[in-house]
């Protein structure tokens, strides 16, 4: 034993650098459980693994869709014709984006929303993919219109042809 | 409509690889830093005495490439800067959020203290004979502790040994648990086996072990040092020796999805057959292993001369390294580049200068060479090279 012979003291003396160590070790874990203390929020693990302040945080961001019932009290004849067609469970909003801008302003008119690309638009859902369910309307837009656009014969309100 | 690069049928968010060359590399410095710690461990704890000229080497090699290993992870996240809140507020369910832990857990408790154990004396004398910024640096290191007299540095020794013992667990924890975080994935039946962590070990062992012996080669040739061939012989049969677990693991691994040939069997089968065929079958199993096994059984085998005896652990370390990466690759972007409709493949394609490229990854590799340069001039390998430590 390294301290066989001698007394604690010496042994003591001969390990001071491993004791010096121990105190920068435990020095740098009480600095970062310091900042740990610092850095979390407060409120942290209230209703589960996470901050509720990011609540607060996520509910000031501006909302971005108006909701389909804002759409339909101006544009009845479009709301109309959707319903009776087989778009009818598609929201306004799936295909020409959010506009809540466009409903909450004074002037709706001036913000109006730009028209969707439907060359790339009715693709999104109906390309043809073996992984869709078979009675879904798919075609090969390559071969199908021969570059055409969709609603040259599609009305895509009501996408009867 | 055909999208370039797919075959059949993928899902839509399997189309993209999102663990790329990054991703690659992690594991495969991870797995450098475990096995040359491990080769450093063979003459601390396991008496290997041929192999002490590597001793010293091997642990700044394995801090090297340790202070590199968390990069590649910070560059493929999207928030880096948020990397920080797995040490505040840590989510125990989550493997990954434990990297932070298990990686500060072997660098400052094993590799950091380590080191400083075996350099204490050398850094007391340093600090005693250098001046200025570096004597300064000594100084600090020294924690304000001169004494190295022969019962204070008894007492190191074996805190040092201690150390070596915790260590060694250590080094299999951060690589069985790169390999877990793989091998844990049940989705994925390229990685999902309790082998992994296994495999991923003993792979790390082999390419850590390959590395130093390579390095302690280059190194004395660039110090104009006569290589210590006992040394070297040592190494190699131990590179040997884990080499052949490592493969039959790996093996037994194949045979095993073959023989139980599950419902993924013919897609990745089909994989292995095409996409990785090069990098699997050419290269890592026939170029980078057998090749490389092969060389070290006939130096086990036969008598050879000195000179050629070390191009073959040149040429055979080298191999290992390319191998092993080779591993690395098949294991990241082989799990993903097949559907888990097991209906259709994937390609992947390296860019070239971005955040996840091929510069990046080779800035990467080039970082703990320097990192190493650096820490051999803050602190000598080779104490005969230099005056003897006053103690």
């Amino acid at each position: 034993m390294p301290w066989k012979g001698g007394t604690l003291r010496q042994f003591f003396r001969n390990s001071g650098h491993l004791i010096r160590l121990a105190a920068v070790l435990i020095a740098g874990l009480c600095v970062f459980l310091l900042i740990r203390t610092a850095l979390i929020p407060k409120a942290f693990g209230k209703y589960g693994h996470y901050s509720p302040g990011a609540l607060d945080v996520i509910r000031q961001r501006p909302v971005s869709y108006a909701g389909q019932d804002t759409c339909v009290m101006c544009h009845d004849g479009e709301a109309k014709e959707r319903a009776s067609g087989r778009h009818a469970h598609v929201a306004c909003e799936a295909c020409h984006g959010p506009q809540a801008a466009h409903a909450n302003a004074d002037d709706p008119s001036a913000h109006k929303p730009r028209l969707p690309d439907v060359a790339n638009l009715c693709r999104r859902c109906h390309e043809k993919d073996a992984a869709k369910p078979a009675h879904f309307p798919q075609v090969v837009t390559a071969e199908h219109s021969g570059g055409a656009a969709c609603n040259s014969c599609h009305q895509p309100h009501n996408p009867h042809l | 409509m055909a999208i370039p690069g797919v075959e059949g049928f993928m899902y839509p968010n399997e189309v993209e690889l999102q663990w790329g060359l990054l991703i690659v590399l992690y594991p495969y410095i991870t797995g450098l830093v475990a096995g040359a710690f491990i080769l450093a461990s063979l003459e601390r704890v396991f008496k290997v005495e041929a192999v002490r000229p590597t001793y010293r080497l091997a642990l700044l090699t394995a801090l090297a490439f340790l202070l590199v290993a968390p990069l590649p992870l910070q560059l493929h996240l999207g928030h880096p800067e948020r990397s920080m809140e797995m040490y505040l507020t840590p989510h125990t369910s989550s493997a990954m959020a434990m990297f932070g832990f298990v990686y500060l857990w072997y660098l400052t408790v094993v590799l950091l203290l380590e080191i400083w154990l075996e350099y204490r004396a050398d850094i007391v004398h340093m600090a005693r004979t250098s001046t200025g910024l570096k004597g300064l640096i000594y100084k600090a290191l020294t924690l304000g502790s001169m004494n190295v007299s022969p019962a204070s540095r008894v007492i190191d020794d074996k805190v040092g040994y201690a150390v070596t013992v915790i260590g060694i667990p250590s080094a299999f924890l951060l690589h069985g648990y790169v390999g877990f975080i793989f091998g844990s994935v049940k989705a994925n039946p390229w990685w999902s086996t309790p082998l992994m962590p296994i495999v991923f070990l003993f792979s790390a062992m082999v390419s850590g072990i390959a590395g130093v012996m390579v390095l302690y080669m280059a190194v004395m040739k660039a110090k104009k040092m006569p290589i210590d061939m006992r040394c070297v012989d040592t190494i190699a049969k131990y590179l040997f020796y884990t080499f052949v677990i490592d493969f039959s693991l790996e093996m037994l691994d194949l045979v095993h999805r073959t023989y139980e040939a599950d419902e993924s069997f013919r897609s990745l089968n089909f994989m292995v057959h095409t996409r990785l065929w090069g990098s699997q079958v050419i290269l890592q199993i026939f170029l980078c292993t057998l090749v490389p096994l092969a060389l070290l059984a006939s130096t086990q085998l036969f008598r050879i001369g000195e000179a050629k005896r070390r191009a073959m652990y040149l040429i055979t370390g080298l191999l290992v390294l390319v191998g092993i990466f080779a591993m690395r690759w098949n294991v990241v972007i082989g799990g993903q580049l097949f559907s888990k409709s097991f209906l259709g493949y994937t390609s992947f394609k390296v860019q070239f200068a971005a955040r996840e490229g091929l510069l990046t990854a080779i800035a990467l590799m080039i970082l703990p060479f320097a990192i190493f340069v650096a820490l051999v001039k803050l602190l000598p390998p080779w104490p005969e090279t230099t005056e003897a430590p006053g103690d």
